[in-house]
């Protein structure tokens, strides 16, 4: 049996069903980032002393990092867009891209990790570095989450390409959406983490 | 306006007003269940099928209902500005002059309550958590800081003098425990990391309680309230309000001891 | 805006008799049919079997706290030799395991029964048929949900069986540094939660976009049944409120297994010993981040029950509910309010003026709309002709003791009235009422009111109305001794029920009748459990609408078969045109054409 509306759009509502269900699961998403950062805030309003992000972290690693999140977000709107245009060819290259893009996101993030093992900074030495390494790591998470959705639908899923490009290019639009957001939540992240 | 409540017996001053407020509300919801029930009720048995085999199609036509939930809102208004937030004012925000009433510092660990006195220059000695010692030294005060010669420690007894304020410093060691005397009408929380103040004027001595409670045995009881592990049910602390005279006479008495102590204390 | 494909569809009366249509039928496996089923019908009754199940261990747990409470210390050898002398040496409960066991009696019944019932089971079997869908937006996201559910379940339920300690014990609150320091069920019970709290996230927006996207042609928002806006407001509480809980586990487990401090304020000393961690956390931060998603949660127990209430009510009073756009204005405005009513829990924390202020304002306002659709449904009684049957005593037994526990939420509400009872056994009675003989008896009159249309037999009347009476009188034996405890000032959470303490000497003999109106109540629920079985069998065979119902669901055969309805179904009218001056029938379906 067929569900409705997976496809083309409803015409009252305007929209298909997984744009709305995308945009719902960015919604509770902004709500557990926001209740981390809430409680950054208080944590840090509390504290009797808190270190300036630059002092312990890598700021030129993380700005890095910055950048080739950004870059692959571009690179998302281009694969997208490319599928928009029917360049299916196009869009294998664009989405390859970001998804190695990601892959260097995680590498630097490794190196930056291990340095703080290294160090012995580790989450019980001090309240920064134990929500430094749960904010990170949980949107360490999200990267490769969306990495996985990514590779997906450049590999096996793109099969739909074949059959319902149309279908295809939504599904692609959508895990766009989720890249975005987890390459806002760095942005946030950054700022919060290493430079104030 | 409370009897039927069976609340615990009040002994003390901001006490009355907490009553005389649960007595209002219950009695309010009281009516309000009443009302709604009675009018339920009727509606079954006049509206059951055999009585009224066909329905209306419209119902109540009549905007009584809307009145009604005004007037629930508006009183829930007044209990509110009229009662509630000026009480609790008077309870957070106006709390007496340290001159006038005595202060005491209240620590909660599992499963007890330390009672810290400052003493006559009315200054807590010095605390160190190294000076922690279970059994001679619960709170780890420092004897060698001279505000702590006078100060008096006891375990899980609060000695306080009738009709006088009393400033209560809350804290706990190690979880959160819940400072609670039913006949005070007095509840706060002890989180670890923060000292609460609190105060209340304690208005009948023990012995009165015991004759007007007719229990030779009564004492006054500080029942954790907030689950704190295993032994939440039985950290128990005692409370013995007593006259002026009596007070002084039981404080130097532990004073007394406490100066014994207090020298084999810092000798090491 | 109704869709020109369906117009084709003939209007189809209620009484045609149906057998299960084959139409959309492909023929599958058991395994697939069954347990790894996408259908929502066969989700939503795995949902609602499993929550049943817990909510009768739930009980189960209680019962055994309940000889505690009522008979302090006294041996039951039996017990004892079943359950070892980790838990109870000799047939005498330890402390820990009575901590146990409330800690999760109250997860239990909260997050593995009431929600999966309401939500999982009733929102997932009846919201699509109601509003004439073939099932769920994402069949699969909804077959993932319940595995989910179903793996937050085990872990909890393993956690019982961890050597060190058992499951977690600090309440089903798992305030910090108590949880913090507590044995590993607690790390358990913290994976359980994030696997419950995912299964509920994909739940809720299945239930949204469904909503949104896939209802009938002709089906505006305002026609649809109380039931279907009941659990739209729900599944935005679920979205929006649970990740703080998630953050917050995240945070808890950070503390207990990479030992950060988040909750550990610094220079604790635990049993003598100075915590080995570094400190300069908040235990009050878990507590906001807690009841931000727990207080909605409440709301979430509730709304499910009040929307199934609603659909019995008008059924069975053959007239439109009284005040249907209040009601849906009300549903929505609760929603809203109860995302900023959360502190109300936390008055005694040492709350300044300010915020207390605040959030008993919002507390009073909260409780307006509730008034206002427990008045709508009270006067939608007014001018009907009362059926009563089983669902409907339900529903009806819902509304008074509902009323008793929102009014008693009301003292609790103003901090003041708040300092005496606090952590009383008179905030046990408020919630109890509003979620034992509240929710569940909505609950329970779901299951009787929906159980024709998901088997095609009728329940047992004679059984259903012992199974009410029953519940009704000891419901009320169980719970209303509480208030009296906690007006007496006798804690929650305490292992002898208050035997160790003078003061509650004279109330501790309320404790005796709870707990025997707590084994009552048990023998209450033996004709629901063989009347739920025995109906499959040998219930009365019944066609589409036995209720002579409005709503679309029952214009699918009973059982629906896999894809619910034989013709997409178009709606003509609000949900509840029952005795239309003028009409043969006292009731005109929303499928009917004229
Ligand atoms: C379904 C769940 C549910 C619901 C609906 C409510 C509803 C309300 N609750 Fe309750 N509450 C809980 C579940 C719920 N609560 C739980 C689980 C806890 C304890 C958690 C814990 O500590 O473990 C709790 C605790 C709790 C507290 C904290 C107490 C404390 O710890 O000190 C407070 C304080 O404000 C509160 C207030 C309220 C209020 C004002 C309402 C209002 O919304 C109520 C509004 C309703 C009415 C005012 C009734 C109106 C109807 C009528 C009058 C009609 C009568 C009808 C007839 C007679 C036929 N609740
Ligand atoms: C939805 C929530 C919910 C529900 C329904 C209940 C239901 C019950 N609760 Fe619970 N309770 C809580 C949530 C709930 N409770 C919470 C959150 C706490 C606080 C925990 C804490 O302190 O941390 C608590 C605490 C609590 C206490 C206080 C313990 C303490 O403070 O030390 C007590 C004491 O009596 C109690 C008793 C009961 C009883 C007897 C029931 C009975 O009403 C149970 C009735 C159950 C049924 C009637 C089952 C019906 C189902 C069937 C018969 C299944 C049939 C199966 C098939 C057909 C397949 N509960
Ligand atoms: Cu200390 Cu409970
Ligand atoms: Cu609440």
């Amino acid at each position: 049996m067929e569900i409705p509306w997976t496809v083309e759009a409803r015409e009252d509502t305007g929209l298909n069903n997984g744009k709305i269900g995308i945009w719902l699961f960015l919604a509770s998403e902004v709500m557990l980032f926001g209740a981390l950062f809430a409680s950054y805030i208080l944590l840090r309003v509390g504290a009797s002393e808190w270190p300036r992000g630059h002092t312990i972290l890598n700021v030129p690693l993380a700005t890095f990092n910055t950048i080739v999140l950004i870059t692959s977000s571009v690179t998302m709107v281009m694969a997208w867009a490319s599928l928009m245009r029917r360049k299916f060819g196009v869009f294998r290259v664009y989405q390859a891209i970001t998804v190695l893009l990601g892959g260097v996101f995680l590498v630097v993030k490794y190196f930056e990790y291990s340095a703080k093992f290294h160090h012995g900074l580790l989450p019980h030495t001090s309240n920064f570095i134990a929500i430094y390494f749960t904010l990170t790591g949980l949107h360490m998470i999200h990267v490769i989450g969306g990495m996985a959705v990514n590779a997906y639908l450049w590999g096996p899923g793109a099969k739909l390409y074949k059959t319902n490009p149309e279908w295809f290019t939504n599904r692609v639009e959508n895990a766009g959406l989720f890249w975005h957001f987890v390459d806002l939540v760095w942005i946030f992240l950054f700022p919060t983490l290493y430079l104030l | 306006m409370t009897d039927w409540m069976n609340l615990p017996t009040l002994a003390t001053k901001h006490g009355a007003a907490i009553d005389t407020m649960n007595g209002v509300i219950h009695i309010l919801m009281a009516i309000l269940f009443v009302g709604w029930g009675a009018f339920f009720v009727y509606t079954l048995f006049r509206f059951r099928k055999s009585a009224h085999p066909v329905a209306d199609h419209h119902g109540v036509t009549s905007h009584t209902s809307t009145y009604l939930e005004i007037g629930v809102a508006v009183a829930e208004a007044v209990l509110l500005f009229g009662f509630s937030v000026p009480l609790w004012i008077k309870w957070v925000d106006k709390p007496p002059a340290v001159g006038e009433a005595l202060t005491v510092q209240v620590t909660g660990e599992q499963f007890a309550w330390n009672i810290h006195y400052p003493g006559p220059d009315g200054k807590f000695g010095r605390q160190s958590t190294d000076k922690i010692d279970m059994q001679t030294n619960p709170l780890g005060l420092d004897r060698s800081d001279p505000d702590a010669k006078d100060d008096v420690i006891t375990l899980n007894q609060l000695h306080l003098p009738v009709n006088k304020p009393v400033i209560v410093r809350l804290r706990s060691k190690d979880v959160i425990h819940g400072f609670n005397v039913p006949e005070f009408r007095v509840k706060q929380d002890a989180v670890p990391g923060l000292t609460i103040p609190i105060w209340f004027t304690p208005t009948i001595t023990t012995e009165e309680m015991r004759q007007k409670t007719g229990n030779p045995e009564f004492t006054y009881e500080i029942a954790c309230a907030q689950l704190c592990g295993l032994g939440h049910y039985r950290m128990r602390g005692f409370v013995t309000v007593e006259s002026q005279e009596e007070f002084t006479k039981w404080f130097d008495s532990e004073e007394a001891k406490a100066a014994e102590e207090g020298s084999d204390a810092w000798s090491n | 805006m109704s869709d020109p494909t369906a117009v084709a569809s003939k209007p189809h009366g209620a009484h045609e008799a149906h057998g299960a249509h084959e139409a959309y039928h492909e023929e599958l496996g058991f395994w697939r049919k069954y347990v790894f089923s996408v259908d929502h019908k066969v989700i939503g009754i795995q949902y609602a079997v499993t929550g049943l199940l817990f909510l009768l261990f739930g009980f189960s747990l209680m019962m055994l706290m309940r000889w505690q409470l009522a008979y302090p210390g006294q041996a039951v050898g039996w017990l004892g030799k079943l359950l070892g002398d980790n838990r109870m040496p000799g047939g005498v409960m330890l402390p820990e395991f009575y901590n146990e066991l409330g800690a999760m009696h109250g997860t239990i019944m909260v997050f593995l029964g009431v929600v999966p019932l309401a939500v999982g089971g009733f929102g997932n079997f009846v919201l699509p048929l109601q509003i004439g869908a073939p099932d769920m937006a994402f069949p699969k996201i909804n077959m993932m949900s319940y595995q989910c559910y179903f793996l937050g379940g085990v872990t909890m339920l393993g956690s019982f069986f961890i050597p060190a300690g058992g499951a977690a014990q600090s309440g089903w609150t798992s305030y910090p540094p108590l949880a913090n320091i507590a044995g590993s069920g607690q790390t358990w019970w913290l994976i359980g939660m994030i696997f419950l709290i995912t299964s509920s996230l994909l739940g809720s927006i299945n239930f949204i976009v469904t909503t949104i996207q896939l209802r009938a042609p002709g089906l505006t928002f305002m026609r649809f049944p109380i039931f279907v806006w009941a659990q739209f407001v729900t599944s935005f509480l679920l979205l929006l409120a649970f990740p703080p809980l998630e953050a917050a586990g995240v945070l808890q487990l950070m503390d207990r297994v990479a030992g950060s401090s988040f909750f550990m304020p610094s220079g604790l000393v635990v049993s003598g010993q100075v915590a080995a961690n570094a400190g300069g956390g908040n235990p009050l931060l878990w507590q906001h981040l807690f009841w931000f998603l727990a207080h909605p949660e409440v709301y979430v127990l509730i709304l499910p029950g009040m929307g199934i209430v609603a659909e019995v009510i008008a059924n069975n009073t053959r007239k439109p509910l009284w005040g249907y756009r209040s009601m849906v204005y009300a549903l929505g405005f609760l929603g809203f309010m109860s995302f900023i009513v959360w502190a109300h829990h936390m008055f005694m924390t040492g709350m300044g003026t300010v915020m207390s202020t605040f959030f008993q304002t919002t507390t009073m306002i909260i409780s307006i709309p509730s008034v206002v659709i427990l008045t709508a449904l009270i006067l939608s009684l007014w001018g009907g002709s009362i059926r009563f049957t089983t669902p409907m005593l339900f529903a009806l037994g819902f509304l008074p003791m509902f009323g008793i526990g929102g009014l008693t939420g009301l003292p609790l509400g103003l901090s003041v009235t708040d300092i005496p009872l606090h952590d009383t056994y008179y905030v046990i009675g408020h919630f109890h009422y509003v979620v034992a003989p509240g929710t569940l008896f909505a609950l329970m009159a779901g299951i009787y009111y929906w159980y024709p249309k998901a088997t095609g037999r009728m329940m047992n009347d004679f059984l259903g109305k012992l199974h009410f009476w029953g519940s009704f009188v000891f419901m009320n034996v169980l719970f209303m001794p509480m208030f009296f405890l906690g007006l007496a000032g006798v804690s929650r959470r305490l292992y002898d029920g208050g035997a160790s303490y003078q003061f509650a000497q004279p109330a501790l003999h309320y404790n005796v009748i709870s707990s025997w109106g707590a084994w009552m109540l048990a023998v209450a629920q033996i004709p629901f459990i063989i009347n739920f079985f025995m109906s499959l069998k040998t219930g009365r065979k019944v066609g589409a609408n036995p209720w002579d119902a409005t709503t679309l669901e029952w214009a699918a055969p009973s059982p629906p078969p896999h894809g619910n309805f034989e013709h997409p179904p178009e709606v003509y009218r609000g949900p509840y045109e029952y005795s239309v001056p003028g009409r043969q029938t006292d009731f005109q379906p929303q499928f009917e054409r004229a």
